[in-house]
């Protein structure tokens, strides 16, 4: 076995293997902390693809921003995890069924009688030389342009979405406005009486 | 005198060759920096002291030289103390998470022409990636010490470090586009020529922005509510003592080391001499005068301890932000000013403005 | 790599809107709220605009663009046509129900052009990439939508759900588009169907198939994938459902041409299987189910979900004309749709939605207009002649029957739209034959009236002389 099937089993195992952590353990933290090694795993064997780009955009939308704000809100929340599990016996025969049964015909599909390096050849390796940012951007800006410019309209539209969702003035919340506060004059806030100083009696 | 060394090393199978020579290649890059981690805390009490006028540390060794090393011994003998009702493996396990990345850094980093662990292609790409990692440090100490001060801000922590990843991400993707390539070597050498063609001066608003972007992203004064000791007692490590407590520290120096390399890199030049373009070439070919004087290694040094200064300044200078402040600052004036700078870059580079773009 | 700049001239309505949309983005921004009407007045006019670009380079030869991931035929034309029509109508009709309700914002008008770009997108799709970007910016649109009304605890329970089931259908979408890109190594729609008739073991290809109809069926509402349908039809605000349930299905349809007969037409003997079953299935329950509503707007769901089990037998036939009679299907069917859901907009008013059925007794005697425009609509989705409904459904019974070997399902189909009958016939009872409960006087904007009466006259009138649209739709799917 040559280093790179044996980093592709090591990763590809300990990415299934804390995938499935994430569905069965019990605190939502660590669930998450789950899912960022799977991310990591998942990083690395793109890695071995040679795919360098995606891999590290992986590690660094995925773990670096979206799994922060996740923790962000999930250590917020109070999760009663036994009432979660309610019904999960009731309904466990039948998704321990539907499951094997999805199980059983993806690895019949996908497996190596259909994928095997007999029907599909080994992919060329890359010359030393190879810059997979560079050639991404080169097809991302010229053949899949239009693609592209539509995932842009999708990131504008979750924005506008969900500013119209949380955006809400609250009368009694009291907001600072930095602009007033610069442009404050001192006449605005001090006022000068004279007084006569009282006399001495 | 070494003969025996090199025949057992060359009787070694190639991979593991490969191994010891990455492996000593590592040592040599974090061994000093441990030892500059060490130092520069003395240097940011004797220049903080300087600056409010008292004379600072100055009781162990001669003008207090050893105090970094009485800290380290003080420290390690310290128990580490893990607070009931914490997630034990998680709060063991978050100092590592937070100095592994400022230390994985490094890999990439070029201190000379060529002289890099590992001279990868996407290097900026990657430096953002491992630094973004960071934050999981922070947030998991807070929320394993089963405290609220340390939840507290953990969670400031979080809301700061992304926020201001953003602006720090859009400001590196400036300096990819004026250098028009990824890898950290080949962005240095895009600045050669003089000191005019740094970075700094045409990307002068992002290396601001990258700057104090920083300073939020190793939570440094003015931006430390995380920490926030009169707020918050000393927020996400308020739990921690003795070496569990010194790693997050060294973390956090290492931390500011490593923006201040980045920004020698990506703004000044890397390992460029400031003197080139100025000096004539007979000059630099004078045996010991022409290597001081000509790029190098020790440039890079400069530069870093340069950008570290005013790290310390801003700290003894600067009162603390507030965090809705902090939030304003990040999303609404740098957010804004880099895309604005990256359009400008843009169409500088797209018009091929010189010293920087010259057409060739 | 030579870069050539891409001929964008086929694209310019869905350029032009994107830019209008940006525009009225930044334009309501500054709009006061009681000015608000800016913003609907800016949507209905960009609305016009690229509607009178598309009639004007009406295309009958089919353009390719963008690398070939943007095509532009009659099809096409026809159907972002119908798009922009039916929400130009849903606009009208949702403005006073807005205002009425506090939700007149503009983020409602710039999720309605950005979905109406979404469904431009995904009709004029030529490859896998397109479709699901499509698709989702169309989604993403809707979900914000469903859950506009933040208070309502039943339009944020839709909004969920849809949500969530609407993911699980995309990575379902994704997953059955990755296998097809497995096997062909394409993304291109035109390369597939060429590979794909290729391949000689299409054990892979109908895996990925299957998993592309669920996706399909989902965004349709389907039989068993509706689940989704009535909740979010009942959540949300009703100015959402007239969006929901009329436009985004011309978009399913043109979703469900572009993969089953554009990209996969090599399988159409094993997608009909499939399709058989799902337009069984949701013809009996979706007619079944129904009666038991006592709730207009479920009832109405589910009545979509049997017209969707119609929609599925055109196209099942794998023949031209059964696809020309299915989109003759969609456009009468959001029609009908836009006008039901507006009969329940112009009877709400503040603080009172008229979605119960108690709310129609009899509305005859409140208002005998009202009453006969509901009459028509009910007539017409129950399938009796002379009204649109009627041409809609014996068109698409004509091509099946027309198919070898499919009689039986023209029966089933008959039979259930027969059951389907009843539920319409109970609203029309309800509505001359009992008292009313409510006695309000009907409180409606001229505009809205005219524009309902409209529509009702319109399905009126193309249920006479149905032969235009009919011939239309023969014409766009030829080309």
């Amino acid at each position: 076995m040559g280093i790179e099937q044996f980093i592709f089993y090591f990763f590809a195992l300990v990415m299934v293997a804390s995938a499935t952590m994430v569905i069965t353990v019990r605190n939502p933290v660590q669930a998450a902390l789950f899912l960022v090694l799977t991310f990591f795993s998942c990083a690395i064997i793109w890695m071995v693809l040679e795919a360098e780009f995606l891999a590290i955009v992986l590690v660094l939308v995925y773990v670096g921003a979206v799994m922060v704000l996740f923790l962000f809100v999930v250590m917020m929340l109070d999760i009663n995890i036994d009432r979660m599990r309610e019904g999960f016996i009731r309904y466990l025969p039948f998704g321990v069924l539907v499951g094997l049964l999805m199980a059983g015909m993806l690895i019949s599909v996908v497996g190596s009688v259909n994928f095997g390096l007999d029907k599909f050849a080994e992919p060329a390796r890359h010359a030393a030389d190879y810059n997979n940012t560079r050639e991404l951007g080169l097809v991302l800006y010229t053949k899949y342009v239009y693609p592209f410019e539509i995932a842009a309209v999708i990131l504008l539209v979750a924005i506008v979405a969900a500013i119209a969702l949380t955006l809400r003035r609250r009368p009694t919340t009291k907001y600072q406005k930095p602009e007033e506060q610069i442009a404050v004059k001192r006449d605005d806030r001090i006022r000068l009486v004279s007084m006569n100083s009282e006399k001495k009696k | 005198m070494f003969e025996w060394v090199e025949t057992i090393f060359s009787s070694l199978p190639q991979g593991v060759q490969t191994m010891t020579f990455i492996i000593m290649k590592i040592v040599a890059i974090t061994l000093p920096l441990m030892l500059c981690v060490a130092y520069l805390t003395y240097a940011e009490r004797k220049v903080i002291s300087y600056m409010q006028v008292r004379l600072g540390p100055n009781r162990v060794g001669p003008k207090g030289w050893l105090q970094p090393i009485a800290d380290a011994v003080k420290l390690m003998f310290k128990e580490i103390i893990i607070p009931t009702g914490s997630n034990k493996y998680l709060f063991l396990i978050s100092p590592v998470l937070a100095i592994a990345p400022a230390l994985a850094a490094w890999a990439v980093i070029p201190f000379d022409d060529g002289m890099a662990l590992a001279d990868v292609n996407a290097g900026l790409l990657y430096v953002l990636a491992v630094m973004s990692v960071g934050v999981y440090g922070v947030i998991i100490a807070g929320w394993s010490s089963n405290s609220k001060y340390a939840l507290l801000g953990a969670m400031r922590s979080a809301a700061q470090i992304v926020s201001y990843e953003i602006a720090m991400g859009f400001a590196l993707v400036g300096v990819l586009l004026a250098a028009g390539s990824l890898n950290l070597g080949d962005i240095v050498r895009a600045q050669s020529g003089s000191v005019v063609h740094w970075f700094w001066l045409p990307l002068f608003p992002l290396f601001i922005i990258y700057f104090i972007a920083g300073l939020a992203e190793t939570n440094r004064a003015p931006f430390d509510v995380s920490e926030g000791e009169s707020e918050i007692v000393a927020g996400f490590h308020v739990e921690y003592s003795g070496m569990a407590f010194a790693v997050f520290f060294l973390a956090e120096y290492a931390n500011m080391i490593l923006i201040s390399a980045l920004a020698s890199i990506m703004f000044l030049g890397g390992w460029l001499s400031p003197l080139q373009g100025i000096l004539p070439e007979s000059v630099l070919a004078v045996p010991v005068l022409g290597d001081v004087l000509g790029s190098g290694i020790h440039w890079l040094l400069l530069k870093t301890a340069f950008i570290l200064f005013f790290f310390l300044w801003m700290r003894a200078t600067f009162p603390r932000y507030r965090y809705d402040q902090i939030m304003r600052l990040g999303w609404k004036v740098f957010i804004p000013i880099t895309i604005v700078w990256l359009l400008v870059v843009g169409l500088l580079v797209l018009a091929e403005v010189g010293p920087w773009w010259n057409a060739v | 790599m030579n870069f050539e700049t891409p001929n964008i001239i086929p694209a310019i309505p869905e350029i032009t809107l994107l830019s209008l949309a940006c525009l009225i983005l930044v334009v309501d921004l500054f709009v006061k709220q009681e000015n608000r009407i800016i913003t609907y007045l800016l949507s209905q006019a960009s609305l016009l605009i690229v509607f009178l670009l598309t009639l004007f380079t009406f295309t009958t030869e089919t353009q390719f663009t963008f690398s070939n991931t943007f095509v532009r035929d009659s099809m096409s034309d026809v159907l972002k046509l119908g798009v922009y029509i039916s929400v130009f109508i849903v606009f009208l009709y949702a403005k006073d129900y807005l205002r009425q309700r506090d939700m007149f914002k503009g983020e409602f008008y710039v999720l309605g052009l950005f979905g109406v770009l979404g469904m431009m997108i995904l009709i004029s799709a030529h490859n896998l990439l397109t479709i699901y970007l499509g698709l989702e910016l169309l989604s993403l649109s809707m979900y914000a939508m469903v859950a506009m009304q933040r208070n309502s605890k039943a339009g944020s329970e839709a909004a969920m759900k849809y949500f969530v089931l609407g993911a699980i259908a995309s990575g379902m979408l994704l997953y059955g588009m990755s296998m097809i890109y497995g096997v062909t190594g394409s993304l291109d729609l035109a390369e597939i169907s060429q590979k794909v008739a290729e391949v000689s073991d299409q054990k892979l290809t109908i895996f990925g198939m299957v998993f592309l109809i669920v996706g399909i069926a989902f965004k349709l509402g389907a039989v068993p994938f509706h689940m989704w349908v009535p909740d979010v039809y009942h959540g949300a605000p009703t100015s959402v459902t007239l969006y929901i349930a009329s436009a985004p299905k011309i978009a399913a349809f043109a979703m469900l041409m572009r993969l089953l007969v554009d990209g996969l037409s090599s399988l159409q003997p094993h997608w009909q299987d499939i399709l058989i079953i799902l337009a069984i299935a949701s013809m009996g329950i979706g007619n079944i189910v129904a009666i038991a509503q006592g709730n207009l707007k479920r009832m109405l769901a589910y009545s979509a979900i049997s017209h969707v089990g119609f929609l599925l037998l055109g196209v099942l036939t794998g023949q031209q004309a059964g696809y020309a009679a299915s989109m003759f299907y969609v456009l009468s069917y959001v029609l009908m749709s836009l006008g039901s859901f507006g009969m329940i907009v112009l009877l709400s008013r503040k603080g009172f939605e008229a979605d119960n059925l108690a709310d129609y007794k009899g509305l005859n005697e409140r208002s005998p207009w009202a009453a006969f425009m509901m009459l028509i609509f009910m007539l017409s989705m129950a399938g009796v002649p002379p009204f649109l409904g009627f041409w809609a459904k014996f068109a698409v019974l004509k091509e099946v029957v027309a198919a070898d070997s499919l009689l039986w399902l023209a029966v089933v189909a008959v039979i259930f739209s027969i059951i389907g009958a009843f539920y319409y016939l109970r609203m029309i009872k309800l509505m001359y034959f009992d008292k009313p409960e409510d006695t309000q006087a009907i409180t409606a904007d001229l505009d809205l009236k005219v524009a309902l009466s409209t529509n009702s006259l319109m399905v009126l009138g193309l249920g006479l002389l149905p032969g235009g649209l009919m011939a239309l739709c023969i014409a766009a799917i030829a080309h």
